[in-house]
């Protein structure tokens, strides 16, 4: 372990995403998101990778995919109006299965909103931004140094799903300077995409190989001649129409994710072993909810905090399982209720379901979420 | 972790507020180093309107000798203002143990109890003591390590020598010196 | 000879095409394989992106390293690849409606970045794919679905907008014009910057049934017999243009390309931080 060094959120993203072997990032500077743009073009070209700052969000998308394809771990970066605009391309990822990055450091409001204040409305966005149906991995960190890491797990699933995964960051934690130890590099685990090499060009590219989930990649140029699509394809990568073969497309890039579910989903639970009232919630959030669970429990209440760190696919086994232990869950988001949705879906009627939210730009604080684990006494 | 432990721990909560492009900000982080550099731990955030200069700014640091939950300043344990404007707006809110730090030039409200305000030349010191305004938020930090003894001198130079430009170390220096002094010498 | 070009450089399997007959946009993909072949370029290396439209399908028809993005995006898609991998060929293929109309922004910023790409415009005045509708290059006055009383907007010159733009290559070209298309593609790709040739399509489907232009023979005589050269067109008045497709180059200027400059940056940063390196030992 190196010396402990003051580092920003963002700037955390950037480091653990070029320590997972990020070299190209395209992207367009917007409040709060920023500073990856800013430290992707400072670190990048030291490193011998890439950045470019495009004419828009959309087109940062594009040529993210457009480097990946050719072989090289690519990221963008974006907050509010800018994660809109880059939907469009998310899912052409999606279909092409390209594996990429796209980091959206949430910002309070609809359209312009308030810029510069904190808030984690875009969860749905996240899973469902992009039209048609489509997997999608979310993943959000809660501290400085959970961004370097889970920055490397989204690369890391990234690759190995081929699928573009969403680095869900809120203010709070972009915006947040703290102290990290940087790991020693080789220490990391680093999952880099599977790799197709032909003798001959005789493969179908879209193939998947007997127990593989995805199909091996063939970077662009290395000899490999192929076609990639957005629209539906067969193995070969050639558009069809036949609905047969482009249900197995749709079903197989749903099922990739789902069926992996164990491997992609990880949650944090703390003091949840014979907790009564768990307060649920994700990213900045939890910094908040873990301080008032443990003023709680000075006050002799069994409190605890369950958190999903992959937010989508959504934990429902391992909350499941909670909600049939505890009496009461209290989620807490700065949103107006969008985990919560989930949380009713899979809690049904096991134990009591309340909610406090935050949607003026301002930060939960801790005595207000203990309030409410309060409320049940 | 136990009732007990977390009273022992003195959490300093520190949140500077004036407008923006008095460095401001740079003052909290460079308060978050120093706490590394002493072995602390520190979580630094702040929050800001669209104008790079002007309008009113906040930053926050906390200071403790345990892992920091909640990152914000929920109670401050010592409030620093360099306007009129942000003085208002964040005293209103702060508690009689609060330590409330302003520039002299500032007025300090009547519901503040006076025995809480310390009132030093913080933006006169930088710009006739030193003689470059920029350094105000130097002097400042070393006025607050004074008032508050946060951190030993030796790590708050070190974390504010990593921050300043190449050929501007020795002015530096001398606001830090300026600043301790404005607290010592009162 | 086509059957051989078609073997080497097309996807047999893959054809024939779902252009209309008489659709300009087959001459016009078949220009592009004969410029490659005429360059001698690796098959491997060459990256052909297109966008979506009835142009966009040449990707899947050409056996190189091929992909179909989405509407507007070619060149941001290309761009990517460019700067990912410099060594990579990458020709851009899109319609008029896909390059000026919602890749405008893309377009215009690629060439004020001239990234050495080479984009080649198939432009029928009209969206093909979807029907019809008047696209930013339908001449004024003329009709699409989305246009039944005649289309109010003026025009785009595509390749004149990019040169606007800083594109350090440009030029014009047609269906009709083989010998001299296929020559300015050779020369866009041969050019290390942003090169463009925008090529007069026909599209006898819908812009010439829209507006009564005749048949597919009847619209390639019209560029046969409306071509001016560019070298004469600039000597000549707007009335005198009007009505005329001018073709050639249109400008080839030197300025550095934005990959060999990133490269750059790339091999200093490295030369300092080894210097660095060496003083601190």
């Amino acid at each position: 372990m190196g010396k402990t060094v003051l580092m920003q959120g963002n700037e955390a993203c950037v480091e653990g995403a070029i320590a997972a072997g990020m070299r190209f990032y395209a992207g367009y500077p917007i409040t709060p998101s920023t500073e990856i743009a800013e430290n992707s073009a400072v670190r990048l070209p030291q490193v011998g990778g890439k950045f470019i700052q495009m004419e828009d969000e959309i087109s940062s998308m594009a040529a993210v995919i457009g480097a990946s394809a050719a072989g090289v771990k690519a990221m963008t970066a974006s907050s509010g109006p800018g994660f809109s605009l880059k939907q469009e391309n998310l899912g052409y990822a999606c279909i092409a299965e390209i594996p990429c990055v796209i980091v959206d450091v949430q910002r309070s409001g609809p359209s312009t909103g308030l810029p510069t204040s904190p808030s984690q409305a875009d969860v749905m966005q996240a899973r469902w931004g992009t039209h048609g149906d489509h997997p999608m991995i979310v993943i959000s960190p809660s501290s400085v140094r959970e961004t370097y890491d889970l920055a490397i797990r989204c690369f890391n699933l990234a690759e190995k799903y081929r699928t573009p995964v969403i680095f869900l960051m809120d203010e709070i934690v972009g915006h947040l300077r703290e102290g990290i130890e940087i790991p020693d590099p080789k220490s990391l685990e680093i999952i880099n995409r599977p790799v197709r090499r032909y003798a001959k060009q005789n493969g179908l590219p879209y193939h998947v190989e007997e127990g593989k989930c995805v199909p091996e990649m063939l970077p662009f140029g290395q000899g490999q001649r192929y076609h990639i699509t957005g629209l539906a394809h067969n193995e070969s990568g050639f558009p069809t129409n036949d609905n047969k073969e482009a249900g197995k497309l749709f079903r197989r890039l749903l099922d990739k994710i789902k069926d992996n579910r164990d491997d992609i989903v990880q949650v944090e639970e703390v003091m949840c072993e014979d907790a009564d009232t768990v307060v649920v919630c994700f990213g900045g959030t939890a910094r908040a909810a873990v301080t008032a669970v443990k003023q709680a429990r000075e006050k002799g209440i069994k409190a605890g905090m369950f958190r999903p760190i992959t937010i989508w696919p959504f934990p429902d086994k391992e909350l499941e399982e909670l909600s049939k232990k505890v009496k009461r869950i209290v989620v807490a988001e700065h949103n107006d209720g969008q985990i919560l949705l989930e949380v009713q879906r899979v809690v049904k009627n096991n134990c009591e379901v309340d909610f406090i939210g935050r949607i003026d730009g301002s930060v939960m604080t801790p005595r207000e979420i203990l309030t409410k684990i309060e409320g049940a006494k | 972790m136990s009732a007990k432990a977390s009273k022992q721990s003195k959490k300093m909560e520190i949140r500077l507020a004036g407008s923006g492009g008095q460095g401001i900000i740079l003052a909290t982080i460079i308060l978050a180093e120093a706490a590394l550099e002493a072995g602390k731990y520190t979580a630094q955030s702040q929050s800001y309107g669209p104008e790079a200069r002007g309008g009113m700014c906040k930053a926050e640091v906390l200071i403790d000798s345990e892992p920091i939950g909640y990152t914000k300043v929920e109670n401050p344990t010592f409030l620093m203002a360099l306007t009129q404007q942000s003085l208002e707006k964040y005293a209103k809110t702060v508690d009689k143990d609060c330590v409330i730090l302003v520039d002299s030039s500032l007025t300090v409200p009547d519901y503040l109890d006076p025995n809480q305000v310390t009132k030093a030349p913080i933006l006169e010191t930088a710009v006739k003591g030193v003689g470059k305004a920029f350094t105000a938020n130097i002097v400042a930090v070393a006025a607050i390590n004074a008032l508050l003894g946060l951190v030993e001198y030796k790590d708050l130079r070190t974390a504010v020598l990593s921050h300043v430009p190449k050929g501007t170390e020795a002015i530096n220096e001398k606001a830090l010196k300026l600043g301790a002094e404005i607290i010592t010498k009162k | 000879m086509a059957s051989e070009l078609i073997n080497k450089y097309m996807r047999p399997e893959h054809l024939p095409h779902i252009w209309c007959p008489g659709c300009g946009n087959g001459i016009l993909m078949r220009n592009v394989a004969q410029a490659i072949d005429n360059l001698g370029l690796d098959h491997d290396k060459v990256v052909i992106v297109s966008g979506i439209g009835c142009s966009s399908r040449a990707a899947g028809y050409m056996d190189f390293n091929t992909i179909h993005t989405t509407h507007g995006r070619a060149i941001a898609f290309a761009t990517g690849i460019k700067l990912a991998n410099p060594e990579l060929e990458v020709i851009v293929i899109a319609g008029d409606g896909d390059i000026s109309a919602i890749g405008g922004n893309h377009l215009i910023h690629a060439a004020r970045r001239n990234i050495g790409i080479t984009v080649v415009v198939f432009n029928n005045n009209i969206y093909g794919m979807t029907g019809g509708q008047y696209s930013p290059t339908t001449p004024r006055g003329e009709k699409g679905t989305t246009a039944p009383y005649g289309n109010i907007d003026r025009s785009f010159d595509i390749a004149g907008l990019a040169y606007g733009a800083g594109a350090s290559f440009a030029a014009r070209g047609s269906s009709y014009h083989v010998q001299q298309t296929t020559a300015y593609i050779q020369q866009g790709i041969l050019h290390k910057g942003f090169s463009i040739i925008d090529c007069a399509s026909v599209c006898p489907t819908y812009y010439g049934r829209k507006n009564k232009k005749g048949s597919a023979v009847d619209m390639m005589k019209y560029q046969r017999d409306n071509a001016v050269m560019q070298e004469k067109a600039v000597n000549m008045t707007a009335e005198e243009l009007k009505g005329k497709l001018v073709i050639g180059v249109l400008a080839h200027t030197n300025y550095p390309e934005f990959t060999a400059e990133y490269q750059k940056l790339i091999d200093r940063l490295g030369r300092e931080a080894e210097e660095r390196e060496r003083e601190g030992k």
